[in-house]
């Protein structure tokens, strides 16, 4: 076991298809493709549940159900039904990041400080106003940091889609364990740990930008 | 109440610990049957256990004594238990068994079933030999569907050469990277695909993808029995690309005698990659038990 994969400048020229970082830019593709269908979904869920109170027993109930479903498993299902390609890959990803989106848009809405929601009200802001300006600014804290959750895992799962064929850095892992090159693993584990870490600061970024000053700190 | 009836609930297994010997005891040493004894090993597979099980039945029907320790794992594992005389008799695959004791690689040139053979009996362990190897073969495949076949007029890996850049091939992911895949496909019959998707080796997503046209050529095992199910054209190797594995008993010399042999030799004179596909599809595709099966192989080969 060694470093040697991962040093070898051979591996890191981009015009070679399977070197890191293309494996790179594909694995961001998944999972960046995943997170935006996912949050699609679970975001506006989220959020009305949240916001009227209605169905939280769903959100609750969904979010554990989702989060206890084998990744992998749900994707060779998918691929036993609808054969091999980017959907499968997409489906199995999105039913990973929805729970985290879904209970984190609920939770934020939930707990926000009834007397301001009320105070708003009383100032005669109409229902959508009370969600966007206030509700929505409020609960972005919390809803941030269930995306982050969201987009750490599926980071580190998107390895799964070079089971089926695909790219991504699980191809240094599956080729590498095929062959019995372990430096090529430690390199998939490496660069896949690595990738989690970056994604994660890069997203603390845009939370420390985008959240309205006058909530940090409390 | 509940204390009488844990207390009776106990006692009664007691009972049945006392009524049956110690398993984990070895089994006692041989009895002086006709044919002797003999410890018959299996690897971790269904196809190896369901050979080892042929073998104990065929020997068991000419009177010797089998004991049976089955499941044991991959090759290192059971080698080492072969040369400590834990074991006295394996099914193995020539090939994979020279590639295994072969610490430089199988020579160049070996592939054929004869030349494999004549190759391994020079680096057996001492105390082992092999005996007559039988025409069944486990091997890696080029196979494609009927309609690739038909549409492209394929038989042989020689058929591909014209046809390869317009075929996605799929299969393991060692597949890429061996000289047994896709680079002896360049070099001996100057076959390139247009793709090479990495799947599973020979398991179901393989087998999935070349039957909803995925792929159009997999890589396959020769005794995969889904190649009958789903017509599939499995390609000729006339160069010998991919390694000969055929079937062929493994045994410690101090267990083989003439009853041993004789009863080896008649399985492996009736074994074929055809009639062992078919009897390992009821193991794995009708789930049968390998004991029940292996007796219909004996029978119905006049064997058993």
């Amino acid at each position: 076991m060694n470093f040697s994969y991962l040093t070898d400048p051979a591996h890191w020229d981009p015009s070679n298809p399977g070197s890191i970082p293309n494996l790179i830019l594909s694995h961001l593709g998944y999972t960046a493709l995943a997170l935006l269908i996912g949050a699609v979904i679970a975001l506006p869920v989220g959020l009305y549940i949240g916001h009227t109170g209605k169905g939280s027993f769903i959100a609750i109930n969904a979010g554990n159900a989702g989060r206890s479903l084998p990744t992998l498993g749900l994707l060779m299902l998918m691929v036993t039904l609808l054969g091999l390609g980017l959907l499968p890959v997409l489906i199995a990803l999105t039913v990973l990041v929805i729970p985290p989106i879904l209970t984190s848009a609920y939770a934020g809405m939930r707990n926000l400080d009834h007397r301001v929601v009320d105070a708003a009200r009383g100032m005669g802001m109409r229902p959508w106003q009370v969600l966007s300006r206030v509700e929505l600014p409020m609960a972005l804290p919390i809803m941030l940091s269930g995306f982050r959750n969201a987009a750490l895992q599926v980071v580190a799962t998107a390895t799964v889609a070079a089971a089926v064929g695909l790219g991504g850095l699980g191809r240094l892992l599956i080729d590498g364990l095929a062959v019995n090159d372990y430096s090529r693993v430690l390199a998939g584990a490496i660069v896949v740990a690595a990738l989690a870490v970056l994604v994660d600061l890069f997203l603390a970024l845009i939370q420390r930008l985008i959240v309205s000053p006058g909530l940090k700190g409390s | 109440m509940k204390r009488i009836v844990a207390a009776v609930a106990m006692a009664l297994t007691l009972t049945a610990c006392g009524t049956n010997s110690d398993p984990l005891a070895d089994e006692p040493a041989a009895s002086g049957a006709a044919g002797g004894s003999v410890t018959v090993g299996s690897a971790n597979f269904p196809e190896s256990q369901l050979l080892a099980e042929i073998y104990s039945q065929a020997l068991e029907a000419k009177g010797v004594k089998v004991t049976r320790k089955f499941n044991i794992g991959a090759r290192e594992v059971y080698l080492k238990a072969l040369q400590d005389g834990s074991i006295s008799l394996l099914p193995e695959y020539n090939g994979a068994l020279l590639a295994a004791l072969s610490p430089n690689g199988i020579p160049a040139g070996v592939s054929s079933s004869d030349t494999v053979l004549a190759e391994l009996k020079k680096v057996l362990p001492s105390g082992t030999e092999v005996l007559a190897q039988s025409t069944a073969e486990d091997k890696d495949t080029l196979t494609v569907s009927a309609d690739t076949a038909a549409k492209n007029n394929l038989k042989s890996i020689e058929d591909l050469k014209a046809v390869a850049p317009t075929l996605v091939a799929g299969g393991g992911p060692e597949f890429t990277e061996r000289q047994q895949g896709l680079k002896g496909l360049k070099e001996v019959y100057g076959v390139e695909f247009k793709e090479y998707k990495p799947l599973d080796p020979g398991g179901p997503l393989t087998v999935n993808a070349l039957k909803d046209g995925d792929i159009q050529v997999a890589n396959l095992f020769s005794t995969d029995s889904s190649i009958v199910t789903n017509k599939f054209v499995t390609l000729a190797d006339p160069k010998n690309l991919f390694t000969s594995q055929n079937v062929i008993p493994l045994i410690r010399s101090e267990a083989n005698n003439a009853t041993v042999t004789g009863a080896l030799d008649a399985v492996s004179g009736k074994l074929t990659t055809e009639n062992l596909t078919s009897y390992l599809a009821q193991v794995q595709v009708d789930k049968k038990d390998i004991a029940v099966v292996a007796k219909a192989f004996l029978s119905e080969n006049g064997l058993g």
